[in-house]
């Protein structure tokens, strides 16, 4: 695992990345609002968000990848000493995939049902270089051989849907590296799978960031899966940052009133429940906010249950409580 | 596993349950996938039985053997003392009110071009029951108890967050008075906050309305919390029952054991002090 050390530059950098979407109605609403954060080499950034929160936006805006509606306001994406919201299209186009790749969410849309997987995999490969079939079929193989080390050869012939879900899931994390990127995004990697294939999928992710030196943003809404997995995690909250800092402080001392809310609100530990069965878990009350209708002050300020006169009134700045640990909150300083 | 019943009163009492389904392979040949293998289990009135599985075990054929929704290829379901795998379809339709289920994702189970008070007080309409007034003063007062702010009756459920579809899911399934609630992943699909809410509002019903559930889930941690007994199911068969405490800390099982050492866990901060 990386030592988070300042001194070396980070390999990713976000500043103030605001992003809105248009309805067909005509309505904005801000889906990122003024995010900033960075990722370091062979870092592994944990990013816990809730629906609305916008982290698959981040997923996509980081490429610019955002369907028609969306659109990036303002903002500096800094890859690689590169500006990728200035870049023109061809040099995003040698980055996506290659040096940055995205997995994104429900890996049995990620795949064409009809092609064959070593197929899809070569077709990764040759987006990027140009070899002859045999070297690149080669290469296939052994991109397979990575992620299923007993049977790569049956599975190139396979098809999608003769693959299970955390077989595809595979297969996503397969072309992802194909190329040797430094960073890997993925976007709920295993939100559709058991527990135990869950645990397989983070395994195989914790030995290729090794091997690879990647590194890596995990995108989940569940706290539970970055304990033991990230470095440093980012919480989100409607478009913004609520909170940033190593994965031990954030999900064992959070100091957010959000993430402290949201981490009460989960069942307890599995031993643990003897005393507390069927008694009520505690709730964030309310409902997250219409993105629609701009703030003036705190975001999370309606359901909060610190909030202060002050709350309302403007937006809360980031104070740091530790050293690596920063809070968007007034409760800790102004 | 010699499962025997106490003699004390059970809604539902499940006898060696199985199921399987023709497939015709490639050349024709026929295949038989064999869904549930012979389950056998029972669920006492207004309590709640977690059935935890992973993919593919049988739990949602299961479910839908229970809600008369498949017909069970050998074996008995025994609800409120009427053997009803012996029904014809006729009788079925008369059973199906008792037994609702509620599944993962509102968004595919439910129409969203519909208003909530629609898809309310549908089921009440198909069973021809009420008037069309007091079909509608019952899906109110339904969304009421589910907690779906009154302004939002007449909204379609497209408008509505993943959270307030569920509870129009749950409002819907609760439109016929049902006895026993079949819950196959209703919170799965859900954000940890949100699951929480409707975890909440599960109980406060079951209290309330004195209901019976069957919690379908592979979230062990949730299942610990909701039911009071839990039964892991694999390739079709139960391979442990009983207690949830017992299940939770003295698993029998290997497959029991796998699934509680793979759900995910935090450290002590899920035990921060309950805010109040």
């Amino acid at each position: 695992m990386a030592n988070p050390t300042n001194f070396i530059s980070p390999l990713l950098q976000v500043q103030d990345l605001h992003v809105a979407y248009l309805s067909r109605a005509g309505h904005k609403s801000s889906a990122l609002a003024g995010l900033s954060f960075e990722v370091r080499p062979g870092e592994t950034l944990g990013i816990l968000g809730e629906s609305g929160s916008g982290k698959s936006t981040l997923a996509a805006a980081l490429l610019r990848l955002l369907p028609g509606n969306g659109q990036i306001e303002r903002g500096v994406v800094l890859f690689e000493g590169q500006d990728l919201l200035q870049a023109e299209r061809r040099t995003l186009q040698r980055i996506r995939g290659a040096r940055i790749s995205v997995i994104f969410q429900e890996p049995s849309l990620a795949l064409h049902p009809m092609i064959r997987i070593g197929e899809q995999i070569k077709d990764v490969l040759a987006a990027h270089e140009s070899s002859g079939g045999s070297v690149m079929r080669q290469k296939t193989l052994q991109l397979l051989a990575e992620v299923f080390p007993a049977d790569a050869a049956r599975i190139a012939e396979s098809y999608p849907h003769q693959l299970s879900g955390g077989q595809q899931q595979r297969v996503l994390i397969a072309q992802a590296i194909a190329c040797g990127p430094s960073l890997v995004v993925a976007d709920e990697p295993t939100a559709s799978l058991d527990p135990s294939t869950q645990q397989e999928i983070l395994s195989l992710f914790r030995k290729l960031r090794e091997q690879l030196h990647l590194s890596l943003i995990l995108i989940t809404h569940n706290p539970a899966l970055l304990a033991g997995m990230a470095d440093r995690v980012l919480v989100m909250y409607a478009g913004k940052a609520a909170e940033i800092g190593t994965a031990e402080k954030v999900l064992a001392s959070p100091q957010h009133p959000y993430t402290r809310a949201l981490l009460q609100s989960m069942p307890s530990r599995v031993e643990m429940h003897a005393q507390r069965r069927k008694s009520p878990l505690a709730v964030i009350p309310g409902e997250t906010p219409n993105l629609e209708v701009p703030a003036t002050g705190c975001r999370f300020e309606p359901r909060c249950p610190d909030r202060m006169e002050m709350c309302t009134k403007r937006e809360p700045v980031v104070v740091n409580v530790s050293e690596s640990h920063s809070v968007s909150c007034f409760k800790y300083g102004e | 596993m010699g499962l025997r019943y106490e003699n004390t009163e059970r809604l539902l009492i499940v006898e060696n349950l199985r199921k399987f389904y023709a497939r015709r392979g490639v050349l024709g040949a026929k295949k038989e996938v064999i869904a549930l293998q012979g389950v056998s289990f029972s669920i006492r009135p207004q309590s709640t039985v977690a059935l935890v599985g992973e993919s593919g075990s049988g739990k949602s054929t299961l479910a839908f053997c229970l809600a008369c929704m498949e017909r069970p290829t050998s074996g008995r379901i025994i609800f409120q003392g009427d053997e009803i795998t012996a029904f014809d379809e006729k009788q079925q339709r008369a059973v199906r009110p008792r037994i609702q289920l509620v599944f993962q994702d509102p968004a595919r189970s439910l129409n969203l071009r519909f208003s909530a008070l629609e898809l309310v007080s549908e089921p009440l309409l198909v069973q021809g029951r009420l008037g069309k007034r007091e079909r509608e003063d019952r899906a109110r007062a339904l969304l009421a108890q589910v907690g779906l702010p009154p302004e939002k009756a007449l909204r379609r459920a497209e408008e509505f967050s993943g959270g307030q579809r569920q509870r129009v899911a749950i409002a819907r399934a609760l439109a016929l008075e049902p006895k026993l609630l079949i819950l196959d992943e209703a919170l799965s699909a859900l954000d940890c906050s949100v699951q929480a809410q409707i975890a909440n509002l599960l109980l406060e019903l079951q209290s309330s309305l004195g209901l019976t559930y069957l919690f379908i889930t592979h979230d062990f941690a949730m299942a610990g919390h909701l039911a009071d007994e839990i039964a892991v199911m694999e390739r079709g068969n139960i391979v442990e029952l009983g207690a949830a405490d017992r299940v939770l800390l003295e698993p029998q099982h290997e497959v029991t054991r796998r699934l509680i050492a793979a759900t995910p866990r935090l450290g002590p901060a899920a035990h921060l002090p309950q805010v109040v």
